[in-house]
């Protein structure tokens, strides 16, 4: 069994088609990509998959067990992990703060414990602390976590927002464009930590990226999705020379 | 001099009010982005729901079913006002907000006043138009400091005020519903990818700020001792005032500006006649939003903060 599948999904938003007939099927520890011109619905099958959106057909299973209709909360808490395109940061939160939100329903302590801070608060808090602090290790972005998260640089706040997705502990990690706007020695650090982290943990992860050298380094198995639909599926090696992708996406010139 | 301090002792419990009530104003406008304009009359319910209380335990310890001294008694009316008016709110929310979630603020806003004379005009139609007087739990005691006049329900009025909002800062700045709460008030769209209901967090919000607006009215009604259906409607316009005079999510600054609504207001009375009180204090308080317009702690936000 798959961990995660997605069987013959379809989406409207209104008369207009966003995703048509997509599946996908998820092996724990794989890494898979999504690839596609801009526009092309990637994100919308990531809100799709993680509940934001419900779709209007098919079926979606985490585990043999559908998680369609369920809230993006609790889709969350079933163990689907994102991070955003353009990251989604508190202002006005730091480091630590953004990370210890992704344990928030790891801790269990009540009402009376928040206003008068009982032994149990302190010690759930403790735990929590500690954790964030492991996973912002993970990402190199320890020595900062007292600090407002928009002092960061770019990448480093990147690097936060992973941080965060993995502090829920999901089964499968879902990255949209981890690497867009990054500079090449910033890429370079993101491709080798996502590469660790899936190494590391054997996290199955699925990714959507513009850029190709990235998607070809790190996936196993790419998804070519052009307005809505998927037109080629394989390795990278057959994704490269499959004459449809070639022509819908990469351009007649690229491929030598 | 002694007049001074006299009026800072006044201004310091009127302000109290304003800055109770503010700050649930404050706090459901960071998350929720929509003003709240029933709170004022949610702070009525309160001093209603603590009318109640109080008087039902005066009674059975009148009747000898229970004996409990009055101290006790105003601390339950407290507490058990607290919890039932933040069920009120939390009702108010699950009725009136929820659905509303996506529709335009405006619309919102407009649900907002409707609730309030709803629970304005059923407050009618249950008690009738008789003002009620709220019990007198406390004995005063007048105490003169060197010309300076304090009672002890002005000490209590204030303390029990300042210790809420510091239990409040404590709560926002350090719980997990308080970092949930301040999670949401920037960004929406990625707390439940934390695992953290918005549906909850919403509750809890308009549950904490009725809970506040109750105590507010209890205080009140110690102070003011008349209650009457519509008296909601002038204190909930100021607080709501003052929570943006305060700037928008900042706990610090509904209090603050709570108070200082107090101050300019008890102040504006102690030189002018009474009755262009609100006339130059509200002036004074728009020309300061002529140049803070984002009030004490807001900052200029742009428009990505939905719903």
């Amino acid at each position: 069994m798959s961990l995660l599948q997605v069987e013959k999904m379809t989406h409207y938003f209104g008369g207009l088609k966003a995703v048509y007939n997509y599946n996908l099927q998820i092996d724990p520890g794989q890494i898979k990509g999504l690839i596609g011109p801009n526009g092309a619905g990637k994100s919308t099958i990531f809100n799709l998959i993680t509940g934001i959106y419900k779709p209007t057909e098919g079926d979606i299973r985490l585990e043999g067990k559908s998680i369609v209709g369920y809230k993006p909360h609790q889709v969350a808490a079933m163990g689907l992990g994102r991070t955003f395109q353009n990251m989604q940061l508190w202002r006005h939160m730091t480091v630590l703060e953004h990370v210890k939100m992704a344990r928030y329903s790891k801790l269990r302590y009540g009402l009376c414990g928040a206003f008068f801070g009982t032994a149990k608060r302190r010690r759930e808090e403790a735990e929590s602390d500690e954790k964030a602090h492991y996973f912002l290790n993970m990402f190199g972005v320890d020595p900062l976590a007292d600090q407002n998260i928009f002092n960061l640089p770019y990448g480093a706040q990147r690097r936060v927002e992973m941080a965060r997705a993995m502090a829920t502990e999901p089964k499968v990690l879902f990255l949209d464009e981890p690497t867009a706007g990054m500079n090449p020695e910033e890429l370079g650090r993101m491709v080798a930590t996502i590469r660790q982290v899936h190494e590391e943990l054997g996290l199955a992860i699925f990714l959507i990226e513009h850029r190709l050298r990235v998607v070809m380094e790190l996936c196993e198995s790419i998804q070519t999705l052009v307005f809505g639909e998927i037109i080629a599926e394989g390795t990278p090696e057959e994704i490269r020379s499959n004459p449809k992708v070639i022509d819908a996406y990469l351009g007649k010139d690229v491929v030598e | 001099m002694v007049f001074f301090f006299q009026n800072m002792i006044n201004a310091l419990q009127w302000g109290s009010f304003y800055a109770l009530i503010a700050l649930g104003y404050s706090m459901v406008y960071s998350i929720l982005m929509l003003f709240n304009f029933a709170h004022g009359d949610i702070f009525m319910v309160g001093a209603y729901i603590g009318f109640g209380v109080s008087t039902g335990l005066i009674a059975l310890t009148a009747t000898g079913v229970i004996a409990l001294p009055n101290w006790l008694i105003l601390v339950l009316t407290i507490l058990f006002s607290m919890f039932l008016t933040s069920l009120v709110g939390m009702l108010v929310e699950r009725i009136g907000y929820r659905p509303l979630r996506e529709a335009p603020r405006a619309s919102a806003a407009i649900t907002g006043l409707m609730i309030g004379i709803i629970l304005e005009t059923g407050n009618l139609a249950l008690l009738g138009a008789r003002r009620v007087s709220f019990p007198s739990l406390i004995e005063t005691t007048t105490y003169n400091l060197g010309g300076v006049y304090i009672t002890n329900k002005k000490i209590m009025i204030v303390v029990v005020s300042l210790a809420i909002m510091l239990a409040l800062d404590q709560f926002i700045r350090r719980s997990k519903w308080g970092m949930a709460i301040r999670a949401m008030a920037f960004d929406y769209l990625v707390v439940p990818l934390m695992g953290i209901s918005i549906n909850t967090i919403a509750r809890m919000t308009f549950a904490i700020g009725s809970a506040l607006a109750a105590v507010a009215g209890i205080l009140f009604g110690m102070a003011y001792p008349v209650l009457d259906p519509y008296m909601g409607i002038l204190f909930g316009w100021k607080a709501f005032v003052a929570a943006i005079l305060g700037g928008r999510g900042s706990i610090m600054g509904a209090c603050l500006a709570g108070f200082l609504l107090g101050f300019i207001e008890i102040f504006v009375a102690m030189i002018f006649p009474s009755t262009l009180r609100d006339l130059i204090a509200y002036s004074i308080i728009m020309l300061i939003l002529t140049f803070r317009p984002h009030g004490f702690f807001g900052e200029p936000y742009s428009a990505q903060l939905r719903l």
